[in-house]
């Protein structure tokens, strides 16, 4: 599954009792912002320093990004235009500064690589949804991170880089909190006297970008050598580039073929320079955080903070193919076999508004004969589709296929269809 | 960023125009460029009586919803209908064909409360 990385845009409001819906719905009567508080809070957040910058914040000033505070760094949100950014990626190719992900090492000491399965990939079946066990060497699998409860505290994904070794490419907003848990977790185990696995956070010490869109594999060729293998969907390899080695893999955000490139943040300018004038005859853009957010949500892949959080579970949010039940424990395994046993309340849908007109947004309350069933989760004018759509959780009677719903915004009514994801496939060329 | 002399401003980044009994209000340069990509627009109806600083139209990028308010108290007369097929004249004219609504006001005095083009400038920086 093509579920790289994920940036939040949006913080979470997503609550199911009747208090936070009123809540909810008294905001939503008038939910526009001035535009005055979007420009002081962008000069404001600017000038701020207390938020961590990657190691191409440079580049991106060069290239004249507007700078965005999101998840404690200071990031790109467009460089032109979202929309021009969209179909870049859409049509040619575009690159993205993802380093602002966590990256975490989970591997097992050397003294224990005896043998059968290791303590790494043991101790994260323990802690992750999908079973690491299914991956070979070089293979990467979308997984969650869940609380005791079954909510989810991180959707990211696993990479098996060596026998005994795990990469773990987690979202910027829940980088700390995901790594706590697991050291929590760890020391437990420590304390139990079993078999212990190493954990770290090399988060500081690597950046990564995304290089996505139907001609980033020309890109590939042009930036690693014509004879430089391309790692299968959903596998990474370790590619030579100039004096270092860094890391690829087939994975994205984004619904087109592509890939993500984790390298020391030392080499970072180096090959962010290299992918833009290398891909300048491929027509190539940087894109910021709003073309990605308008991509992904085409592609109905969920945003943590807004179409997942610690309230909802894996199963509501229809992601429970990356989850392995049939495994004997892993934290909220308990409240994920009661919520297939007796159905999600709630389930996250997509929808597509019936006719033009405004945007969805995410916390519009969602209608259907007069009654609230629901909240919008993430939306936006699709740039592809040049239509509004979006995702929500809705009662779970009302998220078939085809069931009609109403989206309220400024008080007033407008229709919309579920439908099946994702909500934009690339016309057949 | 063009911010033309023989305009007015609010802080909320509104420009205004004196049109004899009535004034022409858009956004300015400034905030389509912060607001980027404008792909809806939503006009106030003709004939509603407005206060200053009242939301009446709002503004939506891919990014967000911003509401535009009224400078000075009056009421609405135009609506630019053409926003609602081609809303990038938004990005593209914010100070020709991108305006959105024309008010008759009330008390010409009250424009006295404006910021003119240099006041602006100052306060975008």
């Amino acid at each position: 599954m093509p579920f790289g990385d994920r940036n939040n845009t949006a913080q979470s409001f997503l609550s199911s009792s009747v208090e936070e819906r009123i809540k909810v719905r008294s905001r939503v009567t008038n939910p526009a912002t001035s535009l005055r508080k979007i420009a002081l809070s962008l000069v404001s957040l600017v000038t701020e320093a207390a938020h961590k910058k990657t190691s191409l914040y440079d580049e991106h000033m060069r290239l004249g990004a507007k700078m965005v505070p999101f998840a404690g760094w200071l990031m790109p949100v467009q460089y032109t235009s979202i929309v021009e950014e969209h179909q870049a990626v859409r049509n040619n190719v575009g690159v993205f500064d993802i380093s602002h992900m966590g990256q975490f090492v989970a591997a097992t000491p050397p003294s224990q690589r005896v043998g059968g399965e290791g303590a790494a990939a043991t101790w994260l079946n323990s802690m992750l949804t999908n079973n690491v066990d299914k991956l070979d060497v070089g293979m990467g699998q979308y997984t969650f991170l869940l609380n005791d409860r079954g909510g989810i505290i991180d959707d990211l994904i696993v990479y098996r880089i060596d026998e005994q070794k795990y990469l773990l490419v987690v979202n910027a907003a829940r980088a700390d909190e995901g790594f706590a848990w697991l050291q929590n977790h760890l020391n437990e185990r420590r304390s139990l006297d079993r078999v212990p696995c190493n954990l770290t956070s090399r988060s500081t010490n690597f950046g990564a970008v995304a290089i996505q869109g139907p001609r980033s594999m020309a890109l590939f060729h042009a930036l690693f050598g014509k004879d430089i293998e391309l790692p299968a969907r959903n596998h990474i390899v370790d590619v030579p580039f100039g004096t270092t080695d860094v890391s690829v893999a087939r994975t994205g955000y984004t619904g087109e073929d592509g890939i993500e490139v984790f390298f020391p943040a030392n080499d970072a300018v180096k090959f962010w320079s290299a992918a833009l004038e290398r891909g300048k005859p491929l027509g190539i853009k940087p894109c910021g955080l709003g073309a990605r957010d308008t991509l992904r949500l085409e592609m109905c892949y969920p945003l943590n903070g807004s179409d997942l959080s610690p309230e909802r579970n894996p199963i509501e949010a229809g992601l429970g193919f990356f989850v392995d039940l049939a495994k004997p424990d892993f934290v909220g395994r308990d409240a994920l076999v009661k919520t297939k046993e007796f159905g999600p309340r709630e389930k996250l849908v997509p929808f597509r508004m019936k006719e033009k007109g405004p945007p969805p947004r995410p916390h519009y309350a969602v209608f259907r004969n007069g009654a609230c069933i629901g909240e919008v989760t993430s939306g936006t004018l699709s740039p592809s589709l040049n239509w509004g759509i979006g995702m929500a959780y809705v009662s779970s009677a009302h998220a078939k296929i085809g069931a009609e719903i109403d989206i309220e915004i400024r008080g007033q009514k407008f229709a919309a269809t579920v439908e099946k994801k994702p909500l934009y496939r690339k016309p057949a060329s | 960023m063009i911010i033309p002399d023989d305009l007015l401003y609010t802080e909320s980044h509104e420009w205004i125009k004196r049109e004899g009994e009535n004034v022409r209000v858009g956004i300015t340069d400034h905030a389509q460029s912060e607001l980027t990509d404008v792909v809806y627009v939503e006009l106030p109806k003709l004939e509603r009586q407005v206060n200053p600083k009242e939301p009446i139209a709002v503004v939506e990028s891919v990014k967000a919803a911003s509401d535009i308010y009224a400078p000075v108290k009056g009421t609405v007369v135009e609506a630019n209908k053409a926003l609602e097929s081609d809303a990038g004249l938004i990005n593209r004219e914010p100070y020709g064909q991108g305006w959105i609504f024309v008010l008759k006001i009330e008390n010409p005095d009250d424009l006295k409360n404006l910021k003119d083009a240099s006041a602006y400038k100052k306060q975008i920086g």
